[in-house]
């Protein structure tokens, strides 16, 4: 199915090769990843040959996927023509220990997306790459960019090393409010801590099927510490993240709310309503069961038709086929999806398709 | 807390018309989830050597957190407990015999309650061989103080649970005595509890037909969440419930269930409207993932439906009771088994707590059949 017009808001170019960014390094970074024989930061969470992270179709002969625009515009705006694509990089910027070197590399990850793909691709859109690590490095990485309206949102992993409410973090959504840049929180994690509340998970598969309750973390920490109230116009964007987590943690945390609100008086309303103002979540990976039945209890208990937004995850393998958008959806619903949800979320879109 | 759903009725569509149930309020549980506890920590010197109870003065518990008393997140209430569950003379919620039976037992119809005493219970201290001493000392004191003296009571083998070796120990002691019903583990462990560590804890409660109820809490010296420490309570007690999804996840994951088919496990005080979206998320990515995990023979969610029963409380509390019956019909109506909490502060009343429109079968399954049958009562 063709999804003309739509705003596809999560694909991933990769980065080819540490090669590819040395260019878009300053001179003393550059010396380094010579001397210090700096190979790659590729992220831990998206290891390239596992089958979630590319379709058969889509590798080359070495396996390697969605590191050219030719790739991305052959196999993604070719197929379903979406007017719009969001680049989320997930190169391992947030995963590097020395914030100075992870600062470094953010701009070159956003150099390199700007001249080898938003310059070559009038639709492609990007999410800014910043060290979080270092909020003040992270504001100025934001500076950097916001001048350019196809940088629309500002990207961070949902596990790094503190929680995303922390006031340690409120430059970034000081900074990213006041340019119209949502936050988008994307799977994946820096690993600072197990994955797990009981250590390391075994597998990759485990690791990837677990970070749904990074997502409930990140989302209770944010609302918690009443990010919404001190940024009445933040939006977030959980991407990646799976769905149908969402409604039966909003309950519960909802429900807590209510008995611990003596604890958060800030938080002046209920967590459910501050979700369905603020967050959005991208709709693939879409983990519900085909089953119609199961399709319609999900929409009916997410319990609104303004949360979801339209994203392949390309060049990731979530869906086969054509098959983008799950069965079930009223052609209502898909409208608001692919276009009308994307432009209330991203107001840097506006005007410009 | 009890919830609001039933107050709700002007807002429900969907509900059938006439009520289901005649007197909610007569109706007998079995609870899988009560919590004892001592008046004063004296209870349990006699269980205790000489050597563990100079420990335990000079020292006190040492779980793996910051403070010398009380807990990394001040709870809602002294204790977490109701505020009218504190005995007559004072005595600490859920610590006096006469007063849990006239205020619990006899109040809400409970038919058998599962004891798991959580604090001072040894389990999770930064010493494996302190818990072992402790966990013994408090298996005993369940029998002394509780089960012994009032048969609707039934205790729990507790285990020090990351020594494999002394948890096996404990249960081969126990499991002879039909006073206790389950071993107990708490869901925030060294390592996930699917790694093949814990599996002599599976293996002897295969041999004795017990279930393995995995409460949550504990204290694994990790973050309740992979993006480090929360600041409020309020986060810790919603994480608890995401540190469960990541137990389950791990259980059938390394194959614990394809091992050992006969072994039901229990998850407790975790809610459990999760675990439905979580069986579709494990079916979706085993799918394509499962050259990874070659030891698994079905998915994930059929392996779950079979042998994981998971408690009530607290109970979910979607925007409509329709949606809390549609996620005990995910989840499946023989697996959810009553629990109150008491006496903590979060406690589910029976005749308040279920959503309209269950069958009556429905209600005493959950209530009580389901548990009936996963414990042989």
């Amino acid at each position: 199915m063709r999804a003309s017009g739509a705003i596809d808001c999560d694909v991933h170019p990769n980065v080819p090769s540490m090669q590819a960014l040395v260019p878009y390094l300053d001179p003393y970074w550059q010396e380094m990843v010579d001397v210090r024989g700096i190979e790659t930061f590729e992220n831990r969470s998206f290891p390239l040959m596992a089958p979630i992270n590319a379709r058969p179709e889509w590798r080359d002969k070495k396996g390697r996927a969605a590191e050219s625009v030719e790739r991305i515009q052959r196999e993604l705006f070719d197929r379903w023509d979406p007017a719009i694509a969001i680049c989320n990089c997930l190169y391992g910027v947030q995963m590097i220990n020395d914030e100075h070197m992870a600062a470094a590399f953010a701009t070159a990850v956003n150099r390199w997306i700007a001249a080898e793909w938003l310059d070559k691709e009038p639709r492609l859109r990007a999410s800014i790459v910043v060290p979080v690590q270092n909020p003040e490095l992270a504001v100025d990485e934001i500076e950097r960019w916001a001048g350019d309206k196809r940088f629309v949102s500002v990207l961070v992993l949902v596990m790094g090393e503190l929680p995303l409410g922390k006031s340690f973090h409120w430059p970034i959504y000081r900074a990213a409010e006041k340019h119209g840049l949502p936050i988008c929180v994307h799977l994946g994690s820096a690993y600072r801590h197990p994955v797990t509340a009981s250590g390391w998970p075994t597998y990759h598969v485990e690791d990837y099927v677990v970070q749904t309750q990074a997502f409930q973390a990140q989302t209770a920490s944010l609302i918690s510490h009443g990010v919404f109230q001190k940024f009445p116009k933040l939006k977030v964007v959980l991407a990646e993240s799976g769905v149908t987590w969402l409604p039966t943690f909003l309950w519960r945390f909802s429900k807590g709310w209510r008995g611990l609100r003596i604890e958060v008086p800030w938080v002046d309303r209920s967590p459910l309503e501050i979700v369905r103002e603020h967050f959005r979540l991208t709709l693939q990976p879409f983990d519900a069961p085909q089953d119609p039945v199961e399709v319609a209890r999900v929409l009916d208990h997410l319990g609104s038709e303004d949360l979801l937004l339209y994203s392949s995850d390309y060049p990731h393998w979530q869906f086969d086929g054509d098959d983008l958008m799950p069965a079930g959806f009223s052609e209502e619903l898909q409208r608001k999806i692919m276009v009308d949800n994307p432009l209330a979320t991203y107001p840097r879109l506006g005007g410009t398709i | 807390m009890t919830l609001e759903v039933l107050d709700r009725s002007q807002t429900e569509t969907a509900a059938p018309a006439a009520p289901v149930r005649a007197k909610p309020q007569r109706l007998s549980i079995i609870d899988c989830d009560f919590h004892p506890t001592v008046k004063t920590i004296d209870e349990l010197k006699p269980y205790l050597s000489k050597r563990w109870w100079e420990r335990i003065q000079t020292y006190g518990l040492r779980p793996r957190h910051a403070f010398v008393n009380g807990d990394p997140y001040p709870k809602a209430a002294p204790r977490a407990a109701r505020r009218d569950a504190w005995g007559p003379d004072g005595s600490q919620p859920g610590s006096d015999l006469a007063f849990t039976q006239q205020h619990y037992l006899d109040a809400y119809d409970v038919e058998y309650a599962m004891m798991g005493p959580l604090y001072p219970s040894g389990q999770a201290d930064q010493d494996p061989e302190f818990t072992t001493a402790m966990v013994s000392a408090v298996n005993d004191w369940q029998l002394d103080a509780w089960a012994h003296r009032d048969k609707r009571l039934k205790a729990s083998i507790l285990v020090s649970y990351e020594d494999p070796q002394s948890s096996v120990a404990e249960i081969e002691k126990r499991a002879g005595d039909k006073s206790f019903a389950q071993i107990l583990l708490l869901t925030r462990t060294n390592e996930p509890l699917g790694r093949k560590r814990y599996w002599p804890i599976y293996e002897a409660a295969e041999r004795h037909g017990l279930p393995v109820a995995m409460h949550v809490f504990g204290y694994s010296g990790f973050p309740v969440s992979g993006t480090g420490w929360p600041s409020y309570y309020l986060e810790e007690t919603t994480g608890h419930s995401a540190a469960c999804q990541s137990v389950v996840a791990s259980l059938v994951l390394e194959g614990v269930f394809e091992r050992f088919p006969d072994v039901k496990f229990i998850n407790i005080e975790g809610g459990f409207g999760w675990l439905a979206a979580l069986s579709w998320r494990l079916d979706k990515h085993w799918s394509r993932l499962r050259a990874e995990v070659p030891h698994l023979k079905r998915p994930p969610s059929e392996y779950l439906r079979e042998q994981l029963y998971i408690t009530t409380q607290p109970m979910d509390e979607p925007e409509s009771p329709r949606q809390l019956i549609d996620l005990m019909e995910q989840v499946g109506m023989d697996r959810l088994l009553f629990a109150t909490d008491y006496p903590h502060w979060d406690f589910d009343d029976p005749a308040r707590a279920l959503p309209r429109g269950l069958t009556p079968e429905q209600t005493r399954a959950i209530c009580s059949e389901n548990a009936r049958k996963l414990f042989r009562l």
